[in-house]
């Protein structure tokens, strides 16, 4: 299976090209977007770690390492797509084009961070493990319906693969021929049982092979990799050809969300040695110092901007109006039923001190 | 001078087709999907003709994946269509509870109203018609209890037809709970073309100032029975059908009981968390001055649905509805 889905790799850990035939894609201006992105998303989500750690947002679930499968998978999305993230992917909206200071207003316990900008089709970050894929399907199903050219990308890890919804999900595509792609992050623990105890299959890619779907694995950390895979498997789905699966392995440095400790299920130098192997954006930089991309100067002004705008958002995120006792009421239904309009004017008259 | 409308005299589950063809003619973003809803028309045939006259693409059969199906009709419905969905009976919901609950019902909520779900689930449901098991479940109120789904289940052809119609309108999901054993025991005049009930209204179906007896879907019939057997020992019962589970009629309940002073609750699903306690509530909260007895419920008991040789144990009958309205008024 390992040599029947073999794994793309564009760049080594070196920053090397390995498939020459991508260097005139490759440019040095897409070079620095991809730059930029890593970045912008790493410095976001190291931000949110120290948040949390000072009670200025609730429970947090990390992203680092991941960020070229997420950063590439999402720039080879077009405008009017559809994106479907787990609580995890918030690199990935955010380089779709969601709000930092709404992705911060979510990790705050606010509904408005599942609010996303005007025209983006940005699905709220799904909880319950795997159930946004049979959403991703359905919804893709309906643009094809629409005759449109548009497509729709799904997020999930790995233990996602053990729930039934994954293979309903992944069928139902399959037998719609829906124009979606099942993009799978395997960072191979799921909080903390490993690949290894999640499945006895050699990979996750060849699970396309039940749905009669392209399969494909790709080197997680390599932006490049994930970039053009996703693309293509995106124009299958605009040609009509259905639903891709990709499997992108990387690996999570920190813990599952701000509440555990990964120390107590895995030996963390796993993560420092991977760290200084295979990191996404190292492996950037060391592509582009190699092409003579690469300016000092520049780099540091990407790492800057990326603070500003990150602290801005914060401090957006910090001033945002108050949430009112009235929201948890008035969006179950259009119109409130009379029970939730009663509790409600019960609550508030309690509130005011007029019920006693 | 009134139009005379024309109209058909059909059976539940002919109204319910009648429905779903009446509104895939009047909008083209409704669709129907399900196990075997096409080519073979449902097993109940509430989906008869419906694909040979909408084709392939808005009448679809689906592989047998509840949570897939619900699941991808969330993702429609978010995306621009309003999808009927078939589950073929109550019982087989359980894979899709998990779209229903995390999902269905919270999205709008969720996102403060920026995604929404206009989508109607239809299911079969309960027992009496000597299926096999798990084909007999009554399970309403695992639906009612959780917020963001309303849950509908009328008990004649025409109330079918204008709640089901009203259901696919509405901009928020619906549970459409079709009571098998009335799909085919009865039939009425409905009228053609799109009429509408409203959501969250019951329906008097008789009127009696010595006791009250509430009931809905299956159990219409049966506490109709009783009704008119107490009138033959000289008792008049006001009959409720609530028609809708949630929300429930609360006005309609409350004029009644306070007539009345005494109430008997006809349940088919188990006694515990079921909608009957929520109806005790509603009495409780609006009309406790007005009783003159505790309020009897007649239900199914708190055993999993048995196997169809004692489900005639399990049923609530008339003769039990009888029991409890002579016991209130004897109080």
């Amino acid at each position: 299976m390992e040599q029947q889905f073999p794994i793309v790799q564009v760049m080594n850990n070196d920053g090397e090209l390995v498939m020459p035939e991508y260097r005139e894609q490759i440019t040095k201006e897409l070079a620095m977007t991809f730059y930029r992105h890593l970045m912008r998303t790493r410095t976001f989500d190291r931000k949110c770690v120290s948040l949390q750690r000072q009670g200025r947002i609730g429970t947090y679930a990390p992203y680092e390492g991941q960020e070229a499968a997420q950063v590439g998978s999402a720039l080879a999305l077009k405008d009017d797509d559809w994106l479907f993230p787990t609580y995890r992917d918030h690199g990935a909206t955010m380089t779709f084009g969601h709000s930092l200071t709404r992705i911060l207003l979510y990790w705050r316990g606010r509904n408005e961070g599942c609010v996303p900008p005007n025209g983006k089709k940005i699905f709220p970050p799904s909880v319950p493990i795997a159930t946004q894929l049979p959403h991703a399907a359905g919804a893709a199903y309906a643009e094809k319906r629409k005759g449109t050219k548009n497509a729709a990308i799904v997020y999930f890890g790995d233990g996602a693969t053990s729930e039934g919804d994954f293979h309903e999900g992944l069928n139902i595509a399959s037998v719609f021929q829906a124009p979606v792609v099942f993009f799978n992050q395997n960072n191979q623990y799921a909080i903390s049982v490993p690949i290894t105890k999640q499945m006895n299959s050699k990979t996750i890619a060849q699970k396309a092979l039940a749905y009669d779907i392209p399969g494909v694995r790709v080197d997680g950390n390599d932006v490049f990799a994930v970039y053009f895979e996703t693309q293509k498997a995106l124009e299958r789905a605009r040609n009509g050809e259905g639903p891709t699966l990709i499997e992108a392995i990387t690996w999570r440095y920190g813990a599952h969300t701000t509440a555990d400790d990964p120390t107590k299920y895995r030996d963390q130098e796993e993560s420092k040695k991977r760290r200084e192997l295979a990191d996404p954006i190292q492996r950037l930089e060391r592509f582009m110092k190699r092409e003579g991309f690469w300016d000092e100067q520049w780099a540091q002004s990407v790492q800057e901007e990326a603070s500003r705008e990150v602290e801005q958002a914060i401090a957006e995120m910090e001033s945002y109006p108050e949430a009112k006792s009235d929201d948890m009421f008035d969006y179950v239904f259009a119109q409130p039923t009379w029970t939730i309009e009663q509790q409600k004017n019960e609550y508030n008259a309690w509130k005011r001190g007029s019920i006693r | 001078m009134t139009m005379a409308v024309k109209t058909n005299t059909l059976t539940l589950v002919q109204a319910v087709t009648d429905a779903m063809r009446t509104m895939l003619r009047e909008r083209d973003d409704v669709i129907v999907l399900g196990e075997d809803v096409g080519k073979n028309g449902g097993v109940f045939r509430a989906t008869d003709g419906l694909q040979a006259e909408f084709g392939e693409d808005r009448v679809i059969d689906t592989p047998l994946s509840e949570a897939g199906f619900t699941g991808a009709a969330i993702g429609m419905a978010v995306n621009g269509f309003r999808p009927i969905v078939e589950i073929q009976f109550l019982g087989f919901i359980y894979p899709a509870y998990e779209q229903i609950m995390t999902h269905a019902a919270r999205i709008r909520s969720r996102t403060m109203g920026h995604f929404t779900v206009p989508m109607v689930i239809r299911a079969p449901y309960g027992a009496g018609v000597r299926a096999p098991e798990i084909h007999c479940d009554s399970t309403e109120a695992l639906f009612t209890h959780m917020p963001g789904i309303k849950v509908v289940c009328p008990s004649t052809p025409y109330d079918a037809k204008g709640l089901l119609i009203a259901a696919i309108e509405d901009p928020d999901p619906v549970l459409f709970l079709e009571p098998m054993r009335c799909y085919r025991s009865s039939r009425e005049e409905v009228p053609e073309g799109k009429y509408t009930i409203e959501i969250g209204k019951g329906k008097k179906l008789r009127e009696g100032d010595d006791v009250t007896v509430i009931a809905w879907g299956a159990m219409v019939p049966v506490a109709m029975k009783a009704a008119e057997e107490a009138a033959k020992k000289g008792i008049q019962a006001d009959v409720i059908d609530l028609r809708t589970l949630y929300p429930l009629d609360r006005d309609l309940i409350a004029e009644s009981v306070q007539k009345t002073g005494r109430t008997v609750i006809v349940q088919e699903a188990h006694a515990t968390g079921g909608v009957a306690n929520d109806i005790v509530s509603i009495i409780n909260d609006t009309s406790f001055l007005y009783q003159k007895a505790p309020i009897e419920r007649v239900t199914g008991f708190d055993v999993p649905v048995p196997f169809f040789a004692l489900e005639d144990y399990y049923l609530p009958t008339p003769e039990r509805v009888l029991h409890a309205i002579e016991k209130v008024v004897k109080f």
